[in-house]
């Protein structure tokens, strides 16, 4: 480093050159295709099959959609207006709507009954699965289920008042006794609720429902999506608790209630969702009183959310699993006995951990209500695939309904999906 | 000065049954086994009393009557003069058919858009993204009657096959589509060892398993010189060798011909045929689980810590090797659990077969012979015990191989 004579350089800039844009292959879209498309042979290739295949798809789909025909009254009109074009007949979609959704035997003059038990339904499901709304909207979810059936199935408002009569003075006794004495306050609001039921079963008068507010529809009436939405919405309700309390019953460390617990749940858990509901339609009614009839409705909610809830019983046991022994041994220090400990230290940790998992089982459940077709209940399925397709108008259009059917479950059980991401996120703390 | 003394010993009381946490889960239990038993005993009961005023009983008899019914898709003799007990049998090996195809298709698409789904390639990995939402949320039974209606509807009739300017041909003149399955070239031995097709069959399989350990004593040995003297012998040749000589020498002694499927009055005769249920149910559970199984397998490859990867290309690994040796051996420990629960769900889930009429389990003893013979409860009880068998096998021998592959610790 000795002494620089400046006079040597023979040139000095003595400005800032400006910056130059990148070069054009690593900027903007061209970057983009290059890294993501087409870095290297294998990919380019895999990217012309993907095109190709997108083509190709599109090509098939597209005419047949925008030349679909949305007005017309039978397959045989709407092949004569195609005339040989690709098309699709999307006739059978608004013609039959009412039977793809209600089922072909519900009264048309009380379509609004199902529909306003449906808005209803997004009322009462908004304050449990946005906790941001005002917590007073709980009790709009909590007479939901009494007006939804009186609702759907009409007949005696009294019968859906007596049930509900029962589950406030159960409520009440628990209110009470429960915060000194949790054994005594469950087991007796389980007295008391049994008691209101008989004895206002029994002072329901005869013949009720000939004359009531809203005319009763039997269950074998229901049909359609309305009878996924009802299957679905009932037994994943149902088997959230029944399942949290097998799960509870499996860890428990008496032998005996864990024993039954574990039977139960892996006997569910080894055989299909179809056998159990055989055992629905053909079996349970030799299981129940001789002069009682019970409702095949009501025997397919009940295996269905047997089956469900071992399955929410495995996630909600995962749950517990899950959490660090020092939570249980938090809750032991602060001397809290077990009810205490598990409602307000492990249950809403163990519960947050599982959701994802819970909802997987529900939109699992969901789609397998579909099953009930197999046992000649007419859902969505066994809509298309029994009165629609075989009446004279429509036998031969597939490809519309089945589309139909398909693109129905789907939103339904993405949107469920996306939400329960969308939970996911809200609840993660951080840590 | 203090003395200790022991605190009084306490009598029992009655309310140490709720109040003492030594004897509370006591009474809990006995409470527990009580309603059970009450329960067990009104459900016993009713069932006595209903059976009683329906003038039936339980009773197994009815499996060796005569069936009545005719299955068309089966692997063993059947006729509609067998038993109820062997349309059952014929039910489970199509029930374990089915599902074993299902598996083996069903990870074969699932580890493809598994992997897929991680590609650098934007195009391919939205596709496969899509694949799995779509198929994933749609109910399965749908997917199984879609696959199905194309199979029948869509697919052309054996007539369509006839004459001299038919709208159908077979493929290569060996696979015939048609709506009624699929037909396919069946090998057959001409001059077989012991004129019984299945002994011939069972000496193919049993050279297969020869050769197969053979190949595994032959890498064992090259896995013991590239101890030794850390060169690798190369086994590529003598494994194909192995596997093929015997083979091919085995081939031609018993002189191996196919009979191909050809156009006889109004359907196709010979070969292999495939129904279209099986096809249906097979392709659907295939593509509805490989869904599942791809989310599986990468959740399985993400698992694996990105060090793992660069450490692998550091030492000089090529990416081809990474996969092999590094990310997928500890992505399998992550992904065997779920792929065990899946495999359980195919073998569950074929019991859809009724749906489309393939005489898996469900549709025989389920089906038919329970609405022939109105044996409701015993039907069920012994489909209900098949299932839990198969769920427990399967079980028990993913649990083997997962042990086997588990991380060994100290």
């Amino acid at each position: 480093m000795a002494d620089q004579d400046n006079n040597s350089i023979a040139f000095v800039a003595t400005e800032v050159i400006p910056e130059s844009p990148p070069p054009a292959r690593e900027t903007g879209v061209v970057k983009w295709l290059r890294e993501n498309l087409f870095s290297s042979v294998t990919n380019t290739i895999l990217t012309v099959l993907a095109l190709g295949l997108i083509y190709l798809v599109l090509k098939a789909t597209m005419p047949w959609i925008f030349n679909g025909l949305w007005t017309t009254s039978s397959l045989a009109e709407c092949r004569e207006i195609l005339d040989g074009t690709t098309g699709a007949c999307f006739s059978v979609l608004t013609e039959r709507w009412n039977q793809l959704i209600y089922g072909f035997k519900y009264p048309v003059e009380e379509y609004w009954r199902p529909n306003l038990a449906f808005l209803l339904m997004l009322v009462a499901i908004a304050p449990v699965l946005f906790f941001d709304l005002p917590r007073k909207l709980l009790i709009i979810t909590a007479l939901f289920p009494f007006v939804a059936f009186w609702l759907i199935w009409g007949g005696t408002i009294l019968a859906p008042l007596v049930a509900l009569i029962g589950f406030v003075a159960a409520g009440a006794f628990f209110q009470t006794f429960g915060r000194s004495n949790f054994a005594l306050g469950f087991f007796g609001a389980i007295v008391i609720a049994l008691l209101v039921w008989s004895l206002g079963g029994a002072m329901i008068p005869e013949g009720a429902s000939e004359n009531a507010l809203l005319p009763a529809v039997p269950s074998r009436d229901l049909g359609g999506f309305m009878l996924n939405m009802m299957l679905g919405l009932t037994c994943v309700s149902l088997s959230v608790p029944l399942g949290i309390a097998l799960a509870l019953g499996r860890q428990s460390n008496m032998p005996l209630i864990k024993g039954i617990c574990v039977v139960f749940i892996e006997f569910v858990r080894g055989v299909p969702l179809i056998t159990l509901l055989f055992v629905a339609s053909v079996m349970l009614s030799y299981f129940f009183p001789p002069d009682a009839t019970v409702d095949l409705f009501l025997r397919v909610v009940i295996m269905i959310t047997l089956f469900s809830a071992a399955y929410i019983a495995e996630v909600v046991r995962g749950g517990l699993a899950a959490l660090p022994k020092g939570q249980y041994e938090a809750a032991d220090s602060l001397g809290l006995d077990y009810p205490q400990a598990m409602r307000l230290i492990i249950l809403p940790q163990a519960l947050k951990i599982s959701i994802p998992g819970i909802v997987n089982v529900a939109v699992g459940l969901f789609k397998d209500t579909t099953l009930v077709s197999v046992i000649s209940m007419f859902d969505l399925v066994g809509m298309i695939r029994g009165p629609i397709l075989a009446s004279t108008e429509w036998n031969g259009v597939y490809w519309e309904l089945f589309g139909f059917a398909a693109a129905l479950f789907f939103v339904v059980c993405y949107g469920i999906s996306q939400y329960s991401q969308w939970l996911e996120r809200k609840l993660h703390k951080g840590h | 000065m203090t003395t200790l003394t022991d605190p009084p010993k306490e009598s029992f009381r009655l309310s140490m049954l709720i109040n003492d946490t030594r004897y509370r889960s006591l009474t809990f239990q006995a409470i527990a086994a009580i309603a059970l038993a009450l329960a067990i005993f009104y459900l016993g009961n009713n069932l006595i009393q209903n059976l009683r005023a329906a003038g039936l009983n339980i009773s197994y008899d009815f499996l060796g009557d005569p069936a009545g019914y005719d299955i068309n898709q089966r692997l063993i003799e059947y006729d509609s003069q067998s038993s109820h007990a062997r349309a059952a049998l014929v039910g489970v090996l199509n029930t374990l058919l089915v599902a074993f195809l299902a598996c083996v298709t069903a990870t074969i698409f699932g580890v493809i858009a598994g992997v897929l789904r991680l590609s650098n390639n934007w195009i391919v990995s939205k596709l496969m993204a899509i694949y799995v939402e779509i198929f994933r949320n749609i109910p399965v039974l749908i997917w199984i009657i879609i696959i199905f209606t194309i199979m029948t509807a869509v697919m052309p009739g054996p007539r369509e096959f006839r004459g001299d300017n038919a709208t159908s041909s077979m493929v290569f003149d060996l696979f015939a589509f048609t709506n009624r399955g699929v037909y396919v070239p069946m090998p057959f031995f001409e001059n077989g060892l012991f004129g019984n097709a299945v002994l011939n069959w069972v000496v193919v399989l049993a050279v297969a398993i020869g050769s197969w350990f053979a190949t595994r004593a032959v890498n064992a040995r090259a896995t013991e010189t590239q101890a030794q003297t850390g060169v690798r012998p190369n086994t590529l040749w003598i494994n194909l060798a192995i596997w093929l000589v015997p083979f091919i020498a085995l081939m031609f002694i018993m002189g191996l011909a196919w009979e191909v499927p050809e156009l006889k009055g109004f359907n196709f005769k010979g070969g292999i045929k495939v129904g279209g249920p099986l096809i249906a149910l097979w392709f659907a559970l295939s593509i509805y689980t490989g869904a599942f199984i791809a989310e599986n397998v990468r959740a399985g490859i993400q698992a694996v810590s990105k060090g793992q990867t660069e450490a692998a290309s550091a030492l000089g690994l090529r990416p081809n090797k990474v996969m092999n040796l590094v990310v997928l051996p500890q992505a399998l420990r992550v992904i065997i659990p779920p792929l065990i629960s899946q495999y359980l769900n195919i073998t569950k889930n074929s019991s859809l077969a009724i749906a489309v009429g393939y005489a898996d389990i469900t549709a025989t003893l389920g089906g038919i012979t329970l609405n022939q013979t109105g044996r409701a409860i015993e039907c069920v009880l012994l489909l209900m015990l098949f299932y839990l068998t198969a769920s427990l096998l399967i079980s028990m021998a993913m649990n083997v191989y997962n042990a086997s592959v588990k991380l060994k610790e100290r």
